[in-house]
């Protein structure tokens, strides 16, 4: 039986992660939706969504041949590289030492982009191609998070659950305000799944290497609550450098 | 051909954004695992370090960002 402690956090990280590369993507095609209509825009997101679901038709049967603990080690290994990446940028981020990302900045630099080529002869095309890209691109990312936090456990089908569920709710937010979704906090998002990631990480490569871990599947709160507590510190420690260097610049 | 090399690039950047930050944590988890593997250490102490590591590499990497930071905001001298 699959207990709660070890099905929520594998829906809630790709839940959360997915929600980011969603909100990306959608940025760029509604841009080209916008400007260039929606049939390119729509036509290189579905090629996109066949591309992906090639990609997850041939990798997860791939997976299921790599024994547990080999599974677990690799997996959970680049789930560190993954996490720390998306957790060093978010603690940047939230001491102020690195700018926010801005959907409406990103909308408006896509849509002059579009603009750029309308008079252009293949722009349908070249519009289909920046919707398929990035749709492709995010989704790549959204793939990896599903089979890196579903496949060590065979919690794939949940954390895919996880992800539709990020799909549905940006599309249909996308489609009654109809703007970049600039309101979501990316951020606070990003250092969340972060969090999620590197604690994963470190749990499973542990398991991998034949670590008890204290606790069971308890323990992964314990490794998340270690991971915020040094994150949070290390906001507050960054923040003070950031007002260093700004009375330096005045 | 552009496609696929951007799908490469953008997989490559899944897991390496800072350099150091990714060949630090890949030194750290093969070293945790040798000494696991190879040398016999309990692997509770094996996971309790390769927190403590992977706590450790993440200050390490946020300290250069904010030393790089704070030595591109500094004002250019001017003769």
């Amino acid at each position: 039986m699959i207990s709660l402690a070890t099905v929520l956090p594998v829906v809630f990280a790709a839940f959360l992660a997915s929600t980011v590369e969603v909100v990306e993507a959608f940025t760029i095609v509604l841009a080209v939706g916008l400007t260039q209509g929606w049939r390119p825009a729509l036509t290189g997101s579905v090629l996109a969504l066949l591309a992906l679901a090639v990609i997850v038709v041939v990798l997860a049967p791939v997976l299921s041949f790599v024994p547990l603990e080999i599974l677990q080690f690799l997996i959970g290994a680049l789930l560190i590289l993954f996490g720390l990446r998306w957790l060093r940028k978010a603690i940047l981020r939230a001491s102020g030492l690195m700018a926010q990302r801005d959907e409406e900045k990103a909308f408006a630099k896509e849509t002059d982009a579009l603009r750029h080529h309308a008079h252009n002869q293949r722009a349908n095309y070249l519009a289909g191609l920046a919707a398929f890209n990035a749709v492709l691109l995010e989704g790549v990312e959204v793939v990896f998070i599903v089979l890196a936090v579903g496949a060590t456990r065979g919690l794939t089908i949940y954390a895919a659950v996880g992800a539709a569920a990020a799909v549905v709710m940006v599309a249909i937010v996308g489609a009654i305000v109809h703007r970049p979704l600039a309101k979501i906090p990316e951020n606070g998002l990003k250092f969340v799944v972060g969090l999620m990631l590197v604690s994963f990480g470190v749990f499973w490569t542990g398991e991998g290497l034949g670590v008890e871990w204290p606790g069971a599947d308890w323990s992964l709160f314990g490794i998340l609550v270690v991971m915020v507590a040094v994150s949070a510190a290390g906001v507050q420690w960054l923040r003070p450098l950031r007002r260093a260097s700004l009375t330096v610049v005045k | 051909m552009n496609a696929l090399h951007q799908v490469w690039s953008e997989l490559a950047g899944l897991l390496v954004d800072d350099g150091s930050l990714a060949a630090f944590a890949v030194v750290l988890i093969a070293v945790v695992a040798g000494a696991v593997k190879l040398m016999n250490v309990p692997p509770l102490w094996g996971g309790i370090a390769l927190l403590v590591g992977v706590v450790a590499i993440l200050f390490e990497s946020l300290n250069r960002a904010a030393k790089a930071t704070s030595v591109s905001r500094k004002p250019k001298r001017t003769p």
